[in-house]
């Protein structure tokens, strides 16, 4: 029987969440062993070259690139776990949801203590840079998610215990120090 | 700090004996004088008062008609509840901001007009209606609109206005309310017995609370009377805000004197000296006539000192008016507010009857229930009890709006279905009967055969029908919508939930919706229902909870397939003002 | 059947009370958790929460204000009332904006502590993303009504044990918000920053300046142990 394969992707946030699952240590090789990896900046496979069984996401989504990458991703996995505050709620980049993007923008590029000489400055406006979008969205507010694991980033053994449970088919229980926001 | 308008608010606070008690009356006052209540006003008003200015703003925040920045000269209020949109208040609202050139929410240039939308104004039988200046305006028409504005911008006083006529619409008199009566017959009948025994003729007659929960009255009254206290208050709830409902305006125009015969009763049977009558703000109109008939009253003796001649009893009825909030017809909510507080509702134990005005023992009565009272009084209790049912005594004074073809008031003998009560009121091709109004049941054709009774299908009064033709989920939609703007906001689940359930409900009524959101739906609705504080959060969730089973097929033509990208996210709209802001261009972006 | 003395049951356990506690009290007396948010010991009952919802011969009440009666059959901890106190809380979390990875008293929040208690893993209602105001003209606290649960403990506080009147409501339904005793701001109130009101919000809402992130991860007070082991794990006086 081939190995399940898992994806994974980072949107909006710090990567911290990638970084825990290396933090997996040794199981590391346990996990090498019971997946095989399709698309990932782990293996830095660009595209999709099959269909995948368990999509990871991490990051909250904040531009027009990230979504349409959580949309690939809902077609192309099966199951589709978000892990971290960023994917589950927006986290920190949401923050700026407190602020209107306009502001935002202006405040960054146009008006900021920080914008050197004044009257020359421009928003960004390459067409290859994404858009932002008006807020700062939680995975599940544009695809559906199938699992959440909390935690900024969820810890090592977070990640491990659900991995491990979602390769055997068991429930998904957390014991109550893995449940964490922050 | 001092402004130049402290001396008014001075002369009004003091008028009131400076008494923080009556900050509803004091607020109202100023809003009739000064327009509207600005932050400088609350400061100035709480110094004058002596109390903090936070409980001013916490007061006159909550209530609809103590505006907190200025209006215009006239305020009109089009009432947009759902048997006013049925029968055209959305049109009639595009004929007002047309011909004001404001939409709603706003103020003219010239600060002649304010424009805003209000709940129902207990109107329903002659929708569209409207308020303006507080003059109510009834079945308004678009092509009307033009020439109100006219009028009222040429000095015409709103009520000479030919649309500012109140039809009585009282279509079927009953044995109870309606039958004609002799001032003063059941008060005397009443002081020929002891309090119990008047108790005891209530109780005979086995009358319930007419405001919809069914409490037995005598029981109400004979715990009231118990408590061990020198002072106890008698209430008449005519706070009618439940949307559809508009008999007590009926009773009230019609039928005073046997509500005012019914709280002297009561207020005998309690042992109370003093009775209020909560009067809904929106019926202000009513005010200078029932003032009236509490003089004319005073005058035979029937209130005031030594009723009928007796030593040993006075007794008196104060008015007072509501500002505009729903939740208040809550009992406890009622009590707050006639405390000069906001109007949340209070947790139970204590019940008013324990601790209500000023922490007295308290009776709140509907006003329909004391006019039964008066009636027991009048006719015996035997006799009252053998009209209706078994449990549910007495006759109802039922409140019919919607597709039928005599709307109007009906005083019907309860046990009364649903099928006759359609006939009786013309009603063909019925989709759905809203019993109780937006917090009652919305009753499917194939219950048409139950009964209007506390044991069956228990209602305040309200009837509103809908047939065939009509969407039922958008009505029921903007009973959500009510709930969203009257939610008194104390609780989390009555605050936070009625606005999710809203977010939800939209979501599928407009096809955005999967079977997934249908559960969330339920269990959003199922939590508002179980864990609100007092009954009106309790039952906000009902235009849901009782049309998502019985009219299950108007949810699931709305239902998506799931495919895991979810309809909710438009990701056009959402990259809309990024691409504004940065001058772009994308490609399929407007 | 002493009259001092009142017996009933939570979740089938026998419970004695004095008659005139109220269920969460006498709970509490003898060990036995109700998750609750606004309640605070020293203060009157608020009932805005609705958390601390248990059911009495099975209708739905909170124990906050309800009194112990001879004989009542208490639910606490069951299933249907864990997931409707979930729901509650996750209507908070889409209500307000709470960013728990950068607030200071993440780790000792009462509403963070009770969606771990209650096994919430994130909010999936849909979210509000309501613009709230801060108020940070005190020299010396802020108050970010993006992180208010409503609670009203402040409200109590500040008039039941600092007898002032720092805090009040404003508006109703979900515009409700918390006021403050001035035209402008916290600054021209009379709150100071060691007024009992300060100490009693549940979350980051009120918060002191300049004093943030003081206990590492790891040792604050839900890292390890859930919010109620405390009243769990005390011995019973009996």
């Amino acid at each position: 029987m081939s190995k399940p394969v898992v994806a994974t992707a980072h949107f909006t946030g710090c990567f911290g969440c990638h970084m825990s699952i290396l933090d997996i240590d040794e199981r590391i090789l346990d996990l090498v062993e019971l997946v095989e990896f399709n698309k990932s900046p782990i293996n830095d496979i660009k595209n999709f070259t099959k269909p995948v069984d368990i999509g990871i996401i991490e990051g909250g989504i904040s531009n027009d690139e990230n979504a349409e990458i959580l949309m690939e991703f809902r077609k192309h996995c099966k199951i589709l776990v978000a892990i971290g505050a960023c994917a589950l709620t927006g986290g920190v980049p949401s923050m700026r949801n407190l602020v209107p993007l306009k502001e935002c923008l202006e405040e960054a590029y146009l008006n900021g203590p920080t914008v050197k000489s004044e009257n020359t400055g421009i928003i960004p406006n390459d067409p290859d840079i994404p858009v932002l979008l008006d807020k700062v969205y939680p995975c599940h507010e544009v695809v559906k998610i199938d699992y959440f694991l909390p935690g900024c980033p969820p810890t090592a053994d977070t990640i491990w215990n659900a991995l491990v449970a979602l390769l055997k088919g068991e429930p998904l229980n957390l014991d109550y120090e893995l449940i964490k926001y922050d | 700090m001092t402004h130049h308008y402290r001396e008014q608010i001075k002369n009004i606070a003091n008028k009131y004996g400076n008494d923080r008690g009556y900050l509803m009356n004091i607020a109202r006052d100023i809003v009739k004088e000064l327009g509207y209540i600005s932050e400088e006003v609350v400061a100035d008003l709480a110094d004058v008062l002596n109390i903090p200015m936070v409980q001013v703003r916490d007061m006159v925040s909550f209530y609809s008609f103590f505006p907190r920045k200025t209006l215009g000269k006239n305020v009109i209020r089009v009432c947009n509840a759902v048997i006013e949109r049925m029968k055209g208040a959305d049109e009639v609202s595009k004929a007002f901001e047309k011909a004001l050139g404001v939409s709603f929410g706003e103020t003219t240039k010239d600060n002649l007009f304010t424009l805003l939308h209000t709940s129902c104004i207990g109107l329903s039988d002659q929708a569209p209606g409207a308020l303006i200046n507080n003059v109510p305006l009834t079945n308004l028409k678009p092509t009307d609109i033009p020439q109100i504005i006219n009028d009222i911008k040429s000095g015409k006083n709103v009520s000479d206005l030919p649309q500012s006529r109140v039809l009585l619409n009282l279509k079927k008199e009953g044995e109870v309310i309606c039958a004609p009566m002799e001032s003063g017959k059941a008060i005397r009948n009443a002081l020929n017995m002891k309090p119990e025994e008047v108790i005891g003729e209530i109780n005979k007659s086995r009358l319930r609370g007419r405001g919809g929960a069914g409490f037995p009255t005598a029981m109400k009254w004979d715990f009231c009377r118990k408590q061990k206290s020198s002072v106890r208050y008698l209430i008449c709830n005519a706070d009618e805000g439940e949307p559809g409902t508009f008999k007590d305006r009926v009773i009230l125009t019609e039928y005073p004197d046997l509500v005012f015969e019914g709280m002297t009763i009561a207020g005998y049977a309690i042992g109370a000296k003093e009775g209020i009558m909560y009067l809904r703000g929106e019926y202000a109109y009513l005010l200078d006539n029932l003032e009236k008939v509490l003089a004319k009253r005073r005058h035979l003796g029937l209130l005031g000192e030594h009723i009928c001649g007796r030593e040993d009893f006075s007794f008196d009825i104060r008015i007072q008016l509501g500002a505009g909030a729903y939740v208040c017809g809550e009992e406890s909510a009622l009590i707050e507010s006639l405390e000069g507080k906001r109007g949340a509702p209070r947790d139970r134990p204590p019940f008013p009857v324990q601790k209500g005005y000023k922490n007295e023992p308290t009776s709140v009565n509907n006003v329909e229930t004391l006019c039964c009272a008066a009636r027991i009084l009048e006719k015996g209790g035997e006799w009252f009890s053998k009209i209706g049912t078994k449990d549910s005594t007495g006759t109802k004074m039922l409140s019919v709006s919607g597709d039928c073809e005599h709307p109007g008031v009906y005083e019907v003998e309860y046990g009364i279905t649903i099928e006759n009560l359609l006939e009786l009121v013309g009603a063909k091709n019925t989709q759905a009967v809203q019993v109780g109004g937006a917090s009652g049941k919305c009753v499917a054709p194939k219950d048409f055969g139950r009964r209007i009774s506390f044991e069956d299908l228990p209602t305040g009064g309200s009837i509103m029908i809908f047939s065939k033709n009509r969407d039922l989920l958008e009505y029921m939609y903007q009973f959500v919508e009510f709930f969203v703007e009257e939610s008194c906001g104390w609780c989390v689940p009555c605050r936070a939930g009625t606005t999710l359930l809203e977010k939800k409900l939209r979501q599928i009524l407009d096809g955005k919706g999967t079977a997934q959101s249908l559960a969330e739906l339920r269990r959003i609705a199922q939590t508002i229902k179980l864990m609100s504080r007092c009954g009106l959060g309790q039952t906000s969730a009902n235009p849901v909870l009782t049309t998502i089973y019985d009219f299950a097929d108007l949810y699931a033509e709305r239902i998506k397939e799931e495919d895991g990208k979810l309809m909710t996210f438009d990701l056009q709209k959402a990259m809309k003002v990024g691409i504004e802001a940065s001058g772009r261009i994308k490609e399929g972006v407007k | 059947m002493s009259m001092n003395v009142v017996t009933f049951t939570i979740d089938g356990v026998e419970v004695k009370s004095a008659p005139d506690k109220t269920i969460l009290q006498a709970a509490d007396d003898v060990g036995i958790y109700i998750p609750r948010l606004c309640y605070l010991k020293d203060l009157p009952p608020g009932g805005h929460c609705r958390v601390c919802t248990v059911k009495v011969n099975g209708r739905p009440v909170n124990a906050c204000t309800y009194p112990v009666a001879e004989g009542i059959v208490v639910e606490n901890n069951t299933e249907e009332l864990h997931s409707l106190r979930r729901n509650i809380i996750e209507m908070l979390f889409v209500e307000g904006n709470h960013f728990c990875p950068s607030c200071e008293v993440a780790g000792k929040c009462e509403l963070q502590a009770l969606a771990y208690r209650l096994a919430l893993l994130t909010p999936q209602m849909p979210y509000l993303y309501a613009q709230k105001e801060l108020d940070a003209t005190h020299p010396d606290v802020y108050l970010d009504r993006n992180r208010c649960v409503l609670c009203g403990r402040c409200v109590r506080a500040s008039i039941y044990l600092d007898k002032k009147n720092v805090f009040g409501f404003e508006n109703r339904g979900i515009s409700m918000r918390i006021s403050v005793n001035s035209n402008d701001g916290l600054k021209d109130t009379n709150l100071t920053k060691d007024d009992k009101s300060m100490s009693v919000c549940p979350t980051g809402c009120l918060v002191v300046k300049r004093q943030g992130f003081t206990i590492p991860v790891g040792k604050r007070p839900y890292d390890k142990k859930p919010i109620g082991s405390e009243i769990e794990t005390k011995t019973v006086n009996s």
